[in-house]
């Protein structure tokens, strides 16, 4: 079941636009915050909302790499290797994520915490080498503040 | 939510227009724009009607500062004045060109600047409608701007007759998902219309068949920024800021091996060599600087011999690059190329849409080559066949992805040349093994 709060932000989202399917990227990723993926209830559920087929909306879910079918660990690591953040060490922060949470790119640990992913430019370039965990940046990282930061996200999930 | 002090160090030689409120306290807030001439350009141009305001914008010589470089005013200018249709204004906040962070602190700190910006650029063209396109990982900045375009509407700067001047303007944000593609500007529309983000052919342009088949422009953050400046101060004033065609200030993104690494507000045309060793305090460590990406990774590479360049748009085009995005990356002397251009063609190879084959299938296939000739099995060909294909890229596509995939490659395999060969007679990279043998001293 969607939340009223979801369903409500929907028909706010659906109004900006003089042709409804313009929501669709945006309702995607906002369905995604609140059920953690895209599940099938909701992709039927926007199409009948901005009147299209669900396989249009199911078309625009391959295009956008950060929208996802399938559940992902609590906190995803997504870990910048592009040119800037190369340059200052991505590459070892993301061998380094991937030896501490013993997951690959796209991989999630069995308890469901933490997924990988090796992502492209973040616009965190100069503050490289650069993650984002969720939509959180953290930057200027080092091994040791990506330990600790592991740490902390485990932390507030025993909260 | 990003370190502003690691982002802004500053500099004496910064000419701060589109950054001068960063550092006022409260910045995002309408009370803290209000005091500091905030919406004041807005009611001089209701005063001086769209036509000015368009010729004004022509003449201050401010050109995209998304990477094309096309004069701002001219573009406005395309718009048809007599449709039946409505108009659109799109913001493209799809920030994703590599190595440019700037429309981040700009919608950060002074969001209030950019709906300033976007609401003239509206009344100019006879828009009443605006969408800023905001790329899916900006979402903190996406709050920022919803709270500040809810306080614009609180206080009439944007919903019916602004100020009683009698011009209605509505605008909203639009969250991307993901697709570097999208920065494309017909991209952008596809995409805004709940499609794929795959580029349209021009002509048609946006200006006259754009969102929805209407007329729209498309403008990126940091140009639409410089709007209200230009109403304010003037055309003259704009213009003599920078070089020659190259109107204003710019924001440049030092990244990579420099000392202090951060967006720096500079004059259009301010030299190369001193924004590296000045500005941003030369080189780490007393290394070396062996080539500059000078604004984007989709610019042709320069050596360090090729610094003494000023940073606008013609004078980079004259030496064979392009000023791009503003995203300038310094790269030491102990830096692989082959790993530079294996690196950023994985990028491209990534963000392809697919669409034009010369682009999905020359980007794989040059992704697949670099990584055989970094990895050690390449053979004497490939470094021609690296070139052959980018030309066979460059100029035949729809959007400029192919081209932001070839000019970086040819440029620096033409450049680095003598580091290709050696990868091929050695069988692998010899600064790895330089790094290995050091390793194993120690």
């Amino acid at each position: 079941m969607l939340s009223d709060t979801l369903i409500s932000k929907f028909d706010d989202v659906i109004a900006r636009y003089p042709l409804k399917r313009s929501a669709i990227v945006p309702l995607l990723l906002f369905a995604q915050d609140e059920i953690g993926h895209i599940s099938d209830e909701a992709i039927e559920e926007i199409a009948r909302r901005v009147e299209v087929l669900p396989i249009e909306v199911i078309e625009d879910i391959g295009y956008y790499s950060m929208l996802h079918r399938q559940p992902i660990g609590k906190f995803n690591l997504q870990v910048c290797t592009n040119v800037s953040c190369q340059l200052l060490g991505g590459e070892e922060i993301l061998e380094h994520c991937s030896k501490r949470l013993g997951i690959g790119h796209k991989q999630t640990t069995a308890d469901g915490l933490f997924s990988l992913e090796e992502v492209e430019c973040l616009g965190a370039c100069c503050g490289a080498p650069a993650m984002q965990v969720n939509y959180d940046f953290y930057e200027n990282l080092t091994p040791e503040r990506v330990d600790r930061l592991i740490e902390d996200l485990k932390a507030r999930a025993e909260k | 939510m990003s370190d502003y002090q690691s982002y802004m160090k500053g500099s004496p030689f910064e000419v701060k227009v589109i950054s001068a409120r960063f550092s006022l306290p409260d910045s995002t807030s309408i009370d803290t724009f209000l005091a500091h001439e905030g919406y004041q350009a807005l009611a001089k141009a209701f005063q001086m009607g769209p036509e000015a305001v368009i010729n004004e914008m022509k003449n201050s010589q401010l050109r995209g500062r998304g990477g094309a470089g096309f004069n701002t005013g001219l573009k406005w200018s395309f718009v048809p004045k007599q449709t039946d249709k409505p108009k659109y204004v799109v913001c493209n906040a799809d920030e994703s060109e590599p190595a440019t962070c700037k429309d981040r602190p700009l919608m950060e700190y002074d969001p209030h600047q950019l709906i300033e910006g976007i609401i003239i650029a509206g009344y100019a063209i006879g828009a009443h409608q605006g969408y800023i396109y905001i790329r899916g990982e900006y979402r903190y900045l996406m709050e920022v701007l919803d709270r500040a375009i809810a306080e614009a509407y609180a206080r009439g700067y944007l919903g019916k007759d602004i100020q009683g001047s009698g011009f209605d303007f509505e605008l909203c944000t639009h969250t991307g998902a993901g697709a570097y593609e999208c920065g494309e500007e017909t991209a952008l529309l596809n995409s805004l219309e709940g499609l794929r983000g795959y580029p349209r052919v021009k002509p048609p342009f946006p200006a006259v068949v754009g969102v929805y088949g209407c007329p729209t422009i498309v403008n990126n953050v940091e140009t639409l920024c410089n709007a209200p400046h230009i109403v304010l101060k003037g055309a003259e004033w704009f213009a003599g800021l920078g070089t020659p065609k190259n109107g204003g200030t710019r924001l440049f993104c030092l990244s990579g091996h420099i000392n202090r690494p951060g967006v720096y507000e500079l004059p259009m045309g301010f030299p190369l060599r001193k924004m590296i060793e000045e500005v941003g305090g030369g080189i780490p460590r007393g290394k070396k600087l062996k080539s500059v990406i000078p604004g984007g990774s989709s610019c042709p590479l320069l050596t360090a011999d090729e610094i003494d360049v000023p940073m606008d748009f013609d004078s980079l085009a004259k030496i064979g690059s392009m000023l791009g995005s503003g995203g300038v990356v310094m790269i030491d002397e102990d830096t692989c190329m082959v790993k530079v251009a294996q690196r950023i063609m994985k990028f491209y190879a990534h963000e392809s849409c697919g669409w034009c084959i010369p682009c999905r299938e020359g980007t794989a296939w040059l992704k697949r080559l670099l990584d055989r000739l970094h990895g050690g099995a390449g053979v004497t060909g490939d470094p021609d066949t690296a070139l052959d294909v980018s030309y066979n890229i460059l100029g035949k596509t729809l959007c400029p992805l192919g081209d932001a995939a070839a000019m970086p490659t040819i440029s620096i395999v033409k450049k680095f040349r003598s580091e290709f060969d050696e990868h091929v007679r050695l069988g692998g990279c010899p600064y790895e093994r330089k790094s290995a043998a050091v390793q194993a001293a120690r």
